[in-house]
């Protein structure tokens, strides 16, 4: 009874929270005007009044819709475990088993400092290595605060382009490996390691549970991404007002065909997560990248990253990331022509 | 009680043995606390998310980071 009654209080201050959160969403435009326009009386169609305006509007949108959505993405995360997911993964064909593995990269919790004994774990379930390659690349690439930002400022239809891409990117390079029978560079002792003893412990969480896990996602990643977000947009936002239009037309332009396998080269040891980066190419695509270029840059700086090659070297053989980002790199490349050729 | 926090050396598994040593030490639990990083040793307890916690053998705990509150009760139990 009193666990009831809790639940309910609880209930309620969601529904009050979420209402706050549409209402305030839904009037951020005039708000900011209202602020630019009456409050400190700047004259519009200036560059600072329209950098400043740009900055005002979008930093608190995106870190509202990061907020909510990450509250939902946590809540639907704790139904998916690593466990799960490998149970789900077991004795899968080949191509089935590399569908599913990209699909399941999205929802599985997953943290490139985990991205070792994930490894391990999928390699003594006897899942193959290019199925494993299929959730390893999907993961990091197609994740949530890419996806929101994204959505947020280039609105729904390039998120979706974005992750369908992505996810077509692991789901054949994780085929081609697989194909490739890479696994003799993987290092010896990963067949030697064993898990036995201990048994499965799956566990159960209520439903105030589900949610106490989404608001700990909420504090968690935008604590550690919020900065990048205001930075990101403050370069974004100087750019938007002072950089001349086309400015970046004939350097990384449609008609320039190295833009794409340059802005990769690029974007491979550029480390950063998506929150500094794409408030940024938000900007590049304004003064004249075509998305093309765009995505494929994108996708190399998150989806690629040196960072998390070298903790997988410590299971693979150099030849095997070499092969592995070849593979990925030349699937970005091949999206971001295609993107070029077609917008 | 025997605790063991396994974790590669990431942020959070770093978080998680400070958390865990501070609630054994307000709490006087009897205890002894120790940092599993050799990634052979962890894979044992058949885990694939670090961190996790391990009292007396039986994983209590992994992938995330728990709430003092939490960790606390998983240590009084």
């Amino acid at each position: 009874m009193l666990y009831m009654k809790a639940g309910w209080k609880k209930l309620l201050l969601i529904l009050v929270v979420l209402t706050a959160w549409v209402l305030l969403y839904k009037n951020l435009q005039s708000l900011t005007d209202w602020l630019i326009d009456s409050l400190l009386g700047l004259t519009g169609g200036k560059h600072f009044t329209e950098s400043l305006r740009f900055f005002i509007f979008e930093v608190p949108k995106v870190l509202l819709l990061l907020c909510l959505i990450i509250f939902f993405v946590g809540i639907i995360r704790s139904f998916f475990t690593p466990e799960r997911t490998r149970k789900a993964l077991e004795g899968k064909s080949l191509f089935t088993g590399n569908v599913m593995a990209a699909l399941l990269g999205i929802v599985t919790p997953f943290c490139s400092c985990s991205a070792i004994p994930l490894f391990l774990g999928f390699v003594q379930a006897g899942i193959p290595i290019g199925v494993t390659f299929s959730f390893l690349i999907a993961a990091p690439m197609i994740n949530e605060v890419a996806v929101i930002l994204l959505f947020g400022l280039f609105g729904w239809k390039v998120a979706l382009i974005y992750v369908v891409t992505g996810l077509v990117i692991a789901i054949l390079s994780g085929w081609v490996i697989g194909r490739l029978k890479l696994e003799k560079y993987v290092e010896e002792w990963v067949y030697q390691v064993s898990n036995e003893g201990q048994e499965e412990n799956g566990e159960r969480y209520s439903f105030s549970d589900r949610i106490a896990m989404g608001l700990s996602a909420v504090k968690e990643i935008v604590g550690k991404v919020w900065i990048y977000v205001v930075a990101g947009i403050a370069i974004g936002a100087a750019a938007h007002g002072y950089v001349p239009e086309s400015f970046m037309t004939n350097l990384m332009g449609k008609s320039a065909w190295y833009s794409v396998p340059l802005s990769i080269l690029i974007g491979v040891p550029l480390y950063s997560n998506a929150a500094g980066i794409i408030p940024i190419v938000s900007v590049f695509i304004e003064k004249g990248v075509p998305l093309g270029t765009a995505l494929a840059f994108m996708m190399a700086v998150i989806g690629l990253s040196l960072p998390e090659m070298v903790i997988l070297r410590k299971v693979l053989k150099v030849k095997m990331l070499v092969i592995f980002a070849a593979i990925v790199a030349t699937g970005i490349m091949i999206v971001g022509f295609i993107f070029n050729t077609i917008m | 009680m025997e605790i063991k926090v396994l974790g590669t050396g990431c942020p959070k598994c770093k978080t998680l043995e400070r958390l865990t040593r501070e609630v054994v030490e307000k709490n006087s639990i009897d205890a002894s606390v120790t940092k599993v990083e050799d990634i052979v040793e962890i894979m044992k307890y058949n885990i694939m998310s670090t961190p996790a916690l391990v009292i007396d053998g039986k994983v209590v705990l992994k992938g995330r980071v728990p709430s003092e509150g939490e960790l606390k009760e998983l240590l009084t139990k």
